[in-house]
């Protein structure tokens, strides 16, 4: 049973190792760091819950080799993110900007964390405030006589 | 009769996220608004489908208004818009170009051969360089250029007559008269 068990689980395993990436690697380990850093970073546009890491799709190949070109042509990793952007929009990016226009969606959760607090420490300050002047007022369902 | 604020709130909270959804889910995410609009068209100068030792390009249309039309044997929505791009070329308003992309050029030109050639030149592109530089994630897609050589306008997915005649047409009619 349990060698059934693990086996099952190496099998999970070896689906989450299968590569799409056929391309040559770099000689240089760093750059292979930067590259496939880059390539999980995009999206792939025709596919559009995967990144250009896990995609076969044709044009996440290609979008590959244009990521691997400009590494090897020296370009930094902003100029390659504002490659793509330029090309494809912030879409392209699974990390969006921080900008003007993408302010609330980086603030929201704060927002509504802070809301949240707000809003609980209201009802305890009102439940304590309740419970000092008349004990009996804390029950859920008061007597409605 | 009054609400009390404490239901109120909730309600209008869930409302307001109601909204959100119903706008939200309306959209389809498969139509990526391309950042290209309103920027110079990227040039280009490719092997023309037909004779590779003509090039063919984005300066062939300098000062006046083109389409690009993107397509390939493999996709079945340029086999849908074919009828389309043929009907709009006997328009003769504007000149429409080819981006044959990631394609085989034997097939390509039988495909031209048997549907039809709507395109008064077609570039050959079967690395997809030109189309990475266009934003083209799918093909068909179908680009206008104005005079200047802006981009004016995108077309995602199959152009029907109706797209042509709201999307495209209005940007045709206000530059010279020769149209």
């Amino acid at each position: 049973m349990m060698r059934i068990a693990a086996l099952a689980a190496a099998c999970l395993l070896a689906l989450q190792a299968f590569a799409v990436d056929t391309g040559t690697t770099f000689t240089d380990p760093a750059l292979q760091a930067r590259y496939e850093h880059l390539i999980r970073e995009l999206r792939c546009l025709v596919c559009q819950n995967q990144s250009i890491a896990d995609s076969n799709a044709s044009l996440a190949s290609d979008l590959r080799r244009e990521v691997r070109e400009m590494i090897l042509a020296g370009r930094s990793d902003d100029e390659i993110r504002a490659f793509m952007t330029e090309r494809y929009g912030d879409f392209v990016l699974y990390k969006p900007p921080v900008a003007p226009r993408t302010w609330l969606l980086w603030l929201a959760p704060a927002l509504l964390l802070l809301g949240g607090i707000g809003v609980a420490g209201l009802v305890i300050l009102r439940r304590a405030r309740a419970a000092k002047s008349d004990p009996a007022s804390l029950d859920e369902e008061p007597d409605p006589s | 009769m009054k609400l009390p604020l404490r239901f109120l709130l909730p309600a209008l909270a869930f409302a307001a996220l109601v909204g959100f959804f119903i706008v939200g889910l309306q959209k389809d995410p498969g139509v990526i608004r391309s950042p290209l609009i309103g920027k110079p068209a990227p040039a280009f100068s490719l092997e023309s489908l037909g004779d590779p030792a003509w090039r063919v390009g984005s300066a062939d249309f300098a000062g006046r208004p083109w389409l690009l039309n993107v397509w390939a044997t493999w996709c079945g929505g340029c086999r849908e818009e074919h009828q389309t791009l043929l009907a709009i070329a006997r328009e003769n308003r504007v000149p429409m170009m080819g981006l044959n992309w990631r394609d085989d050029r034997n097939l390509a030109l039988r495909w031209l051969e048997q549907l039809g050639n709507p395109y008064v030149a077609v570039a050959y592109d079967p690395e997809g360089r030109t189309a990475i530089d266009w934003g083209v994630y799918g093909a068909p897609e179908t680009f206008l250029i104005g005079a200047d050589g802006r981009v004016l306008q995108k077309q995602i997915g199959p152009i029907t007559r109706e797209i042509w005649q709201r999307d495209f047409v209005p940007h045709l009619q206000p530059a010279g008269g020769e149209g």
